[in-house]
């Protein structure tokens, strides 16, 4: 409809101050990401500056009817991509009226463990490699795949060009794009093994603004995914057999460990990990066990492991790392819907605060 | 979708210096193009400049799982006709950790040929003329073409228009204008013999950018009818009795053959061609042997023979070269298939540095 785009195109700063904020929040599931609008009179560039807001939670599993506010603690700016202008989103977690983050805040226990002094000190930067599966809407079975079968086997799609083998590069490439416009460190993406699979990289971000920068960056492309009618799953194992999961790789290092000696630092780190694999297993995401088989790229559930190259590891060190003597190692169990909050923190703990 | 398309087309030079790489290489066939994108900083425009990268090369054919990083060496940058903007193409060569070629890179041993100070001193030229078949999606039979059937015999369709004859020129049309923009140097285009076939010419080009800049156009192509929902095949003989196949005929010149007395360096150089023509065949393409019969415009495969405007030679020699006494030749033996690295240095080293 020309007119229809022309409006939702419309350029408010030719005539108004006021901005729009689209207020972000995770749901009950710990999965859904929820929005609402509100109009304020200016630009806003500092989340201090926001005023607080607040939502039903009883509408989305996080209160009871009764007493239902939860409250929206404005957390991170980034520019609306959908909106342009001065309009922002914004990333928010949830608390009580008395002040308490709800049991579903996750962010609110990674921000202490960010703010400790030994934690800030490290620097500890994170590049999280998300992984996705887009669904044709009415039947939620991957885009490219011939209804009611199968596309032909692994081997061509990774990386892959050409409209038998790509499927939904449009939605990769707006992604990416509205990423970068909106401020989301989005440093690449890439086709992945299975068809109609897809991963986009945001990173190195430091500390906390990891997890706001992911959960961005998940909201923007199920709210583009929206746009062109298809489904986006976070499922860690969209489809059983001969196919591979979805994964959320989680790139590590600390100050540390970037500097000389690091490769030292990196080993020791590993080792902490190994002794609290269960435990970190456990925060990895629902549902891991039916990707971590210790096939298609993974290493079994159970087992730990780590190796310079070895995709079939757990934790994987490069090949630079390994030359240079000091850099980053990639922890390649989280699931694809993991809580970036609940991994980067965990990361962050066990290796620099925890003693054994 | 109007507003997927504003997110695609958003233009980030307005917001930030950041600009994004695709990098492109060539997979384990030999033939599949493989893809991914990254961040960077700022505009490049030296390859010397851009950082080395790594992919998997379990996921391609090209290395074990335990051990699977390939790296990438950025070889040529063109502009991103997608992206657009200061968006950059990067066609890159794959070598192991160590730095060594891995074996299905084809680019460094022909840079080595044509690094050679005989072969520089000689200037080649080459100008490539590339044909390809369209076809539908579901059922891979030529665009146009009705399924289960045949189309009407050849006749009307070599640089024909109208609906009954020409058939996917908006995917020409646009591969064209997207080369010119990327820096490619096209030449041309036109409809071929064959109804839902089409040829495009990039050249000439000195050296070894013949062949980055063919590779680059081949991705360009397979992007674009990825974008048009159809595949594009480079297969020599894609439809069995009386229906061209498709090449990749090869043109040629030395400083040498473009000056004067070069009419006898053309001979000379195509008698020592005639001489190594089961070698040059073994690399000219797979499946050239269903292409080469001896019809359709073709010389048996088994059989070496040249001539002024014959169609039907393995080497023609254009009138007015043999009027001028000097200027260029046209090998057409190699296949639609084949390698542009490899086939551009193999007529260098054969016909300049080659001793029978």
């Amino acid at each position: 409809m020309a007119l229809l785009s022309d409006l939702i195109n419309l350029n408010l700063s030719e005539t108004t101050q006021k901005i729009i904020a689209e207020y972000i929040w995770i749901g009950g599931s710990g999965m859904d990401l929820r929005s609402k609008a509100r109009t304020l009179s200016g630009p806003v560039s500092d989340p201090a500056k926001l005023p607080k807001w607040n939502y039903d939670g009883s509408s989305t599993g996080q209160a009871p009817g009764e007493d239902s506010e939860v409250i929206l603690y404005p957390q991170a700016i980034f520019k609306d991509p959908f909106r342009r202008g001065n309009n922002i989103l914004v990333m928010c977690d949830a608390y009580t009226p008395a002040g308490e983050p709800i049991p579903t805040n996750k962010r609110a226990a990674a921000a202490k463990i960010f703010s400790h002094p030994d934690v800030v000190a490290e620097e500890p930067w994170y590049g999280i490699e998300q992984e996705y599966t887009l669904l044709q809407k009415d039947v939620n079975w991957p885009i490219g795949w011939p209804v009611g079968g199968y596309p032909g086997p692994q081997g061509p799609y990774y990386c892959g060009i050409g409209a038998d083998k790509a499927f939904g590069r449009d939605i990769v490439d707006s992604h990416y794009k509205a990423c970068v416009y909106a401020g989301i460190n989005i440093s690449g993406i890439n086709g992945e093994v299975m068809p109609g699979q897809w991963e986009f990289q945001v990173g190195p971000v430091t500390g906390i603004g990891a997890g706001d920068q992911l959960w961005v960056a998940r909201y923007i492309l199920e709210r583009i995914t929206e746009i062109a009618g298809v489904v986006v799953s976070f499922d860690p194992k969209p489809i059983q057999g001969d196919w591979n999961g979805a994964g959320a790789h989680t790139n590590y290092s600390t100050k540390s460990m970037r500097n000389d000696g690091g490769y030292e630092v990196i080993k020791k780190a590993i080792e902490k990990l190994g002794l609290r694999h269960k435990e970190h297993i456990a925060a990895y995401g629902e549902g891991n066990e039916r990707r971590l088989t210790g096939r298609h790229e993974t290493a079994d559930i159970n087992t730990f492991c780590w190796g310079v190259a070895n995709r079939g590891a757990s934790i994987r060190v490069g090949r630079d790392t390994e030359k240079e003597g000091k850099g980053y190692f990639e922890d390649r169990r989280p699931a694809s819907n993991m809580d970036p909050y609940v991994v980067t923190s965990m990361i962050a703990d066990t290796t620099i605060l925890w003693k054994p």
